[in-house]
């Protein structure tokens, strides 16, 4: 039953993160009203400053014991900490990265960052949600933040069509979400994860309680699948990664999806586990045709943003199957996936944005021509992306298919397994054709990168962790292992 | 670090150097490069004077905690099936280098550092005994690979570049999986604690075709032979010449390490099917080459073909020695332990002897198209006429490559011959072929290349062989000469370790 709403500060202190990243939002919008153009870049160093100390207060939460508070409705364990922190890490990067890009197209303004900023609390609520109010309303934030982020350009008429599609469609899936949520609250008498979890794995569980969980579970399913953009739920994901702004698209593609497998962790896992016999199964169709279509139908793109789109569809489709296994080590396993897929995802971006210059959307995989005569520590990087995606050794993108692999194997399912890494060889296809344009190929127009300092480091320092990581894999596997 | 480590990490470390020094100072990139294979070359022959040839365990072992999470180790050590190949390696990598002195005019220091690094990844494959390590090596070395074919390769160069390495891939992906298979039984990635895990007999039929899927395509053995012809033909010599003389063994050399000692009962089992594929492609790939009409292409068809010899070497042993009930080698119609150890060993011989002669005979249409920018054999005609030194070089090569004895390619052939006979007198026969089939290829070729009449007159201007090009031609064929006439070494340092396989293979895990 629901406790009556308590408040102390012992307990403030432990959301401290979240409370100091709503301050800052709410600084930062009433400062950014006043500056003037000249002072603009200061919202952009206020905002790094902001996702830095909110990284920080997260890391000193690490190690703190599992805590429930507010109401049972927020949870404070070594998951949500280290998913804090990686997850301004990694928007921290991810700002370097977009500032240069809504400088060259003329997109530089506050709201973009302050809108950044409320989508991460979002994720920061969903990582620590504890009841099915709490993730929900950290979805909404989230959502409603990437929508308008998206239509940030409302000059193009593909930005406006994206953030539309995206808004519709995210509409039904929460939609969904909800209806799944009220099913589980309506047989189980409470919104919150501990409870949910008791009442799902009660041995006494009649006939009538387990039909209706199931019933709640397949919309739930659908909801977290259409969020991570698993197939047959992928629709949104190639228009939306085309028509929003590349720097936009950078971020839709990787920070929140270490949110959506925290809310796939605490519903499914944390909450449904009992129930894992029956959303496996799910997850399995949903992980094959995840991992079929992004590996198939990405061969046929000529629209850089457009293939990522559906490599990223693959790559989900390698998270689900970690999830498939049913075992904890399977889940660490798919916490590394999602790590790994987002630092080698932002260097693909990074680069990508880094060929942008004013005026000019560098999107096709035709703007790579001959980039390794113009730019060859670049198209290295670059090179050690797409080996890195396609699952090649040295390189990081390996150890994660292989951690994967091994824990699927390991569960019995070696067909599932031999299926994922055929269509890992067809997917390398794809990623060899922009190695081929980098170095196979001359450029047919001038590629000269005239890109500040600071991408250019930061990049670099990117994309020579996925070779690092890929040879010292231990610590990072080691670490998504602790979290369950 | 150890001196195994050194030979893997120094040309990696070197070739990122010579990354560094920049196309733009190509002298110096090339005088550093020519300098780190010759050092890695020298310290490579202590593998050679310090081996222990008296036992068949593990020398030069070197062994290091790596993802602990997994129990993979940073293990390596060598004994005398990767020694000599190691060895190889680092021989062809110098006169890889050399041969791209001139002929490289385009990022020269990036082709440079392509085959330095590749040179300490294919040392890695031969020297791990970690399951992981060998296949993170074994993948890596596809890139350089990939690279220098894809940049530095013919027309059709992005064709060739992409399906050599999907077909590679490919082929590796599902090794993988059945490495994982079996750490998850056994709890080890070591290769040598795999060696003594049993496995029943649906397991070891499954990973032995994985195996075989992996290693076939490497060889490559018919029907997965396909890529090799696009890759040989559009690469660029030194590409072409890496490729036949290691990236080939990297295949022989997987069913010496795991096919036979990891699955010997599906070993036995399914050796026919080898055999007869090895068959193929001796007899078969042989009557392909023979019509063809570039050069490369010839060659490589030869190549697919000489490879036959050593899969039909490998697994000829099961049709002349079984393990009898006690425990006792028993021979099957008279065979001997000797018949049996002359298949192994004919098969290491082959594949040393394959890597001089397929990158003498690349090398030799390397120095042709260098002048004339034509791998047709029709341009040429009467080569001797201009190129008396050459022609010298290029008919020694052409005869050890269809076997003449005396030369290097006679003795694996003959020893893979001899065991066949052993095992069933029809494999010997059709093995046999290949010494009509094989001679009357490459003389063909030899004909129409060097002798007869001046028909195009740009062949009347060719210059003969500069210096430097004499200097790889020689080493070569001093190499080529010496194997043939004395190849004790080589048989002696593998010996103990063919021996302890030969008792693996027969050693039923059921």
């Amino acid at each position: 039953m629901m406790n009556t709403f308590q408040f102390d500060t012992a307990s403030l202190l432990l959301a401290l993160p979240e409370i100091f990243l709503l301050s800052a939002i709410v600084v930062v919008l009433l400062l950014d009203l006043f500056l003037t153009k000249r002072f603009k870049q200061v919202t952009y160093y206020l905002t790094q400053a902001s996702l830095l100390i909110t990284g920080v207060l997260s890391y000193n939460l690490i190690g703190h014991p599992e805590t429930v508070i507010f109401s049972n409705s927020f949870v404070l364990d070594d998951m949500a900490s280290v998913f804090k922190v990686f997850m301004m890490g990694f928007s921290m990067v991810a700002m370097v990265y977009s500032r240069h890009y809504l400088t060259q197209h003329s997109l530089f303004r506050g709201e973009y960052f302050i809108l950044v900023l409320l989508s991460i609390l979002g994720m920061m609520v969903m990582v620590s949600g504890y009841s099915l109010l709490t993730l929900y309303l950290g979805l909404e934030i989230l959502s409603l933040s990437l929508y308008t982020l998206i239509a940030i350009a409302r000059k193009r008429s593909g930005a406006i069509e994206a953030a539309l599609k995206y808004f519709v469609l995210g509409a039904i899936a929460s939609g969904l979400l909800l209806y799944g949520m009220s099913m589980i609250y309506g047989i189980s008498g409470s919104l919150n994860i501990s409870d949910i979890s008791a009442f799902a794995s009660d041995a006494n569980l009649g006939a009538r309680e387990t039909l209706i969980i199931n019933f709640g579970l397949v919309f739930l399913v659908i909801g977290i699948a259409f969020k991570l953009g698993a197939v047959p739920f992928h629709m949104w994901v190639p228009d939306v990664y085309q028509g929003s702004p590349t720097s936009v698209t950078m971020f839709i593609s990787t920070v929140p999806k270490i949110a959506a497998v925290a809310m796939l962790v605490r519903i499914l896992v944390d909450g449904l586990g009992a129930m894992h016999a029956y959303w496996a199964d799910l997850f399995m169709v949903l992980a094959v045709l995840s991992i079929a279509l992004g590996s198939v139908v990405a061969l046929m793109q000529t629209n850089i943003k457009r293939m990522l789109a559906y490599s990223t569809i693959s790559h989900v489709g390698f998270i689900m199957l970690g999830f498939v296994t049913g075992v904890v080590s399977g889940y660490g396993a798919a916490v590394f996936y999602v790590f790994v897929y987002i630092l080698i995802s932002l260097a693909a971006f990074g680069i990508i944005i880094l060929l942008n210059k004013e005026g000019f959307e560098a999107d096709q995989i035709s703007d790579f021509k001959g980039l390794s005569k113009h730019s060859p520590w670049f198209a290295l990087m670059m090179l050690a992306v797409m080996l890195s995606m396609a699952g090649v050794p040295p390189f990081i993108g390996f150890y994660s298919k292989f951690f994967i692999l091994q824990q699927v194997i390991s569960a019995g399912f070696i067909t599932l397994a031999v299926v994922a890494v055929v269509f890992a060889v067809i997917s390398a296809y794809y990623y060899l054709q922009i190695i081929k344009s980098m170095y196979f190929e001359d450029a047919d127009k001038d590629i000269t990168i005239s890109a500040p300092m600071d991408i250019q480091l930061v990049l670099s320092i990117n994309a020579i962790l996925i070779l690092v990581v890929g040879i010292f894999p231990d610590f990072w596997m080691k670490l998504a292992l602790s979290l369950f | 670090m150890e001196l195994l480590s050194l030979l893997i990490w120094l040309p990696i470390i070197g070739g990122a150097l010579v990354i560094l020094i920049g196309n733009d100072r190509a002298e110096t990139a090339k005088w550093v490069s020519v300098a780190i294979s010759i050092v890695i070359f020298v310290m490579s022959l202590s593998l050679y004077t310090d081996f222990d040839s008296t036992t068949h365990l593990m020398q030069f072992e070197e062994k290091v905690s790596w993802i602990s999470q997994f129990n993979i180790n940073y293990h390596i050590g060598i004994d005398g099936i990767s020694m000599p190949l190691i060895i190889l390696t680092t021989f062809s990598t110098i006169l890889v280098i050399i041969a791209g002195w001139e002929v490289i005019t385009r990022r020269t220091a990036h082709y440079m550092a392509a085959f330095l690094m590749m040179e300490g990844l294919i040392i890695g494959v031969f020297s791990s005994l970690d399951a992981i390590l060998f296949y993170a090596f074994w993948e890596a070395a596809l890139i350089p690979m990939l690279l220098i074919i894809g940049i530095w390769g013919g027309d059709n160069r992005v064709y060739a570049a992409i399906k050599f390495f999907l077909y590679t891939f490919l082929g590796s992906v599902m090794l993988l999986v059945s490495l994982i298979y079996m750490y998850n039984k056994g709890g080890s990635f070591s290769i040598l604690d795999m060696h003594n895990l049993s496995l029943t007999a649906a397991e070891q039929a499954w990973i032995f075709w994985a195996f075989f899927v992996a290693f076939a395509v490497k060889v490559p053995m018919f029907p997965v032979h396909t890529w090799l012809p696009d890759a040989h033909v559009q690469a660029p010599t030194g590409g072409s010449v890496i490729l036949a003389a290691i990236m080939l063994k990297m295949g022989g050399y997987g069913f010496f390490r795991f096919s036979l000692p990891i699955t010997p009962d599906a070993s036995l089992q399914f050796a026919d099917v080898v055999i007869i594929l090895s068959l193929i492609a001796i007899v078969y790939i042989g009557f392909v080459a023979l019509v063809q009409r570039d050069m490369k292409k010839l060659i490589a068809y030869s190549s697919i073909s000489h490879m036959g010899f050593v899969t039909l070497g490998v697994f000829a042993l099961f049709f002349i020695l079984k393990m009898g009930a006690d425990g006792d080698i028993v021979s099957i119609n008279g065979g001997s332990v000797e018949g049996a150890l002359l298949g192994l060993e004919g098969a290491m011989v082959q594949m040393i002897s394959h890597g001089f002669i397929s990158a003498a005979m690349f090398l030799v249409v390397g120095v042709l198209y260098d002048r004339l920018h034509s791998r047709e054999i029709s341009t040429y005609g009467g080569v001797i006429n201009s190129m008396p030194k050459f022609t010298g070089f290029a008919v020694l090569f052409a005869m050890a490559n269809a076997g003449l004895p005396g030369t290097s390619g006679f003795v694996g052939e003959f020893m893979v011959i001899l065991s066949a006979l052993q095992a069933n007198i029809w494999y010997a026969v059709l093995a046999a072929t290949t010494l009509i089939v094989g001679a009357a290829y490459t003389l063909w070729m030899v004909k129409r290349v060097f002798w007869g009449p001046i028909t195009n007159p740009a062949v009347e201007t060719l210059n003969d062989i500069n210096g430097r090009e004499f200097f790889i031609l020689a080493t070569l064929a001093l190499a080529v000469i010496i194997m043939g006439l004395y190849p004790q070494p080589v048989i002696e340092v593998i010996h103990s370790s063919i021996n302890h396989l030969l008792n693996q293979a027969l050693t039923s895990k059921l």
